[in-house]
């Protein structure tokens, strides 16, 4: 089972890699230089919050561009050009393994990326700061929430490309995740509500996935402390929701006629 | 035990825009196949051959009936590890190379690692594409796709292959080629079942058939068996008298090339025919049953459908 939930993943990997995924590492490249050598004309405390807020942004949006748009396509595109035919008709490859692979590969494709990305960051970062010290490790904590956001987006793709086309799935997509950065502000509208519309309401703000509790890049960039707590339940947050979605996923594609 | 066993399958698929009218892709379907031979499952478009393939691999879930493989149930995934599948017209992840394509497939199969690199190696030779090996699939023709998608059904030793339009789109050495593999893996003792829409492969390669229309069973059985079914017509040869009025009466079709004459006539007015040229003192030359071919069988069960349908 792992050899052949490895074997779909790092195919589904080498199959980003290969149709240039990755060359928006270049766009950032160009975006962060760019940001640096601008901001540098500014104050000091100014420019680095700017940059922060800019690069973690721009590692987050890239990656739930990426996300989104190769997510919709993983298994309606196996089905639409047949490629599934070969795996699952005449390989010992359960379905369930088909979308964890899928999932896995996508997942260590964005991580990749993010970690590249993340890379060119920091040397922006201490390019303008002239020196790299303990507050900075924040940063690292909310790379770690974008990349559960990457998990979180991957598994919701992932779900809509199991029944949806690919047009219908990039709208879902795109819209729960827009919906989900402001989970938060649902929850308090739902709070302000009476009666039966209080629980649909209240029920419809806890069922979309939380987006903006994994978004402290504004807590970071104010040198912030992120609570430990947070990222425990966060982490927590995500593989219990992300198990829910790809559980849904696995249920509906077990059951479906590949014609 | 049969390679195959299929009791009553069938496949309906809900239609119309509330789905509530259904089309059966495949009528109550029971046949089987012997290990060790090479069966064809003939029948134009829309016959239910791809359907049949489909649901025997688990692509697609019947609405009724059984169908066991290798002696194992369908929901035995286990039982793929036994079996090759050509989809028709393949597509293939084409950002591989052909090597990394097959290596993907052999994991996939659970090919032991040590023996992954010989076994991706043979299947590429044996479809003559060991040259090619490093080559990416966006670069390939339709035919060396299609011997790509041959060598990913046989690269993990199945016993039984199936092969959804094995020819389509190979050019005739292509096809000759193809055809010398599956003779050469059923010699090896391998189950083949493929289907196809050209007959004549049918008929050089297959021990029996089976011909579907319109997702139903209209004939099965060893082809030579089959053919005997067919009346054949009968080639009469004779000179002497150019044309004899009752013969072309009978229905026979001639053709006069100097002093001789052909005539092409159904076996059944032989002796009508013969008594004609008696009676015009014609000089018989030869008298030649003409072989009836899996074209003339297949298209009498599809007429014979066509007309039940327009008599009912």
């Amino acid at each position: 089972m792992i050899g052949r939930l490895s074997a779909i993943a790092f195919n589904t990997f080498r199959e980003a890699v290969r149709d240039r995924v990755l060359y928006n590492l270049i766009l950032f490249a160009m975006l962060i230089v760019g940001a640096s050598v601008l901001f540098g004309q500014i104050s000091l405390d100014i420019n680095r919050i700017v940059l922060i807020n800019l690069g973690l942004t721009a590692i987050s949006l890239f990656g739930i561009v990426i996300a989104v748009f190769i997510g919709i396509g993983l298994v309606s595109k196996e089905i639409e050009k047949r490629t599934l035919y070969t795996v699952l008709a005449a390989r010992p490859v359960r379905r369930w393994e088909f979308i964890a692979g899928k999932f896995l590969g996508l997942v260590m494709t964005l991580t990749v990326n993010a970690l590249l990305m993340s890379v060119g960051f920091f040397a922006a970062v201490l390019y303008v700061s002239h020196h790299l010290g303990r507050p900075d490790l924040q940063l690292l904590t909310a790379i770690y929430f974008i990349l559960l956001e990457f998990v979180l987006i991957t598994a919701l793709a992932l779900l809509f490309s199991t029944f949806s086309t690919p047009i219908f799935s990039s709208i879902f997509a795109f819209a729960i995740f827009a919906v989900g950065t402001f989970a938060e502000d649902l929850r308090g509208f739902a709070q302000m509500a009476t009666g039966l519309t209080r629980w649909v309401m209240t029920g419809a703000a806890y069922l979309v996935p939380n987006f903006a509790a994994l978004n402290v890049i504004s807590q970071v960039a104010h040198d912030s402390r992120i609570e430990p707590r947070l990222i425990l339940l966060n982490t927590l947050y995500v593989i219990v929701y992300t198990a829910a979605v790809l559980t849904a996923s696995v249920w509906i594609f077990e059951r479906r006629n590949l014609k | 035990m049969s390679a195959i066993e299929i009791q009553g399958l069938e496949k309906s698929y809900k239609t119309g825009f509330f789905g509530n009218k259904l089309k059966q892709g495949l009528k109550p379907l029971t046949l089987s196949v012997e290990e060790g031979e090479v069966f064809g499952c003939l029948g134009p478009n829309g016959a239910g051959k791809t359907t049949t393939l489909r649901l025997l691999l688990g692509l697609v879930f019947p609405t009724g009936g059984t169908a066991r493989i290798l002696g194992r149930d369908l929901a035995d995934i286990e039982v793929k590890r036994l079996i090759g599948f050509l989809p028709e017209q393949p597509y293939f992840y084409d950002h591989l190379t052909a090597l990394e394509l097959l290596d993907y497939y052999a994991r996939l199969s659970g090919v032991d690692p040590r023996e992954r690199r010989r076994k991706v190696d043979k299947a590429l030779s044996r479809v003559g594409m060991a040259d090619s090996a490093n080559t990416q699939l966006r670069k390939f023709s339709k035919g060396m796709l299609q011997r790509v998608g041959i060598a990913q059904a046989i690269v993990h030793d199945p016993t039984l292959i199936l092969l959804d339009e094995p020819m389509s789109g190979l050019d005739p050495i292509g096809r000759r080629e193809v055809r010398d593999l599956v003779q050469e893996l059923n010699e090896e003792g391998r189950t083949i079942f493929f289907s196809t829409h050209i007959l004549g492969d049918a008929e050089t390669l297959c021990d029996r058939v089976a011909v579907l229309n319109k997702g139903e069973l209209k004939g099965i059985g060893v082809v030579a068996d089959l053919l005997r079914e067919v009346s054949g017509d009968v080639e009469v040869v004779w000179s002497g008298t150019q044309a004899i009025p009752s013969l072309s009466a009978l229905g026979a079709r001639c053709h006069a090339t100097g002093d001789v004459v052909r005539a092409i006539l159904p076996e059944r007015l032989l002796e009508a025919a013969l008594d004609a040229l008696r009676r015009s003192q014609a000089r018989l030359t030869s008298v030649t049953p003409l072989r009836a071919t899996l074209e003339d069988y297949f298209l009498a069960r599809i007429q014979e459908a066509s007309s039940s349908e327009v008599s009912a």
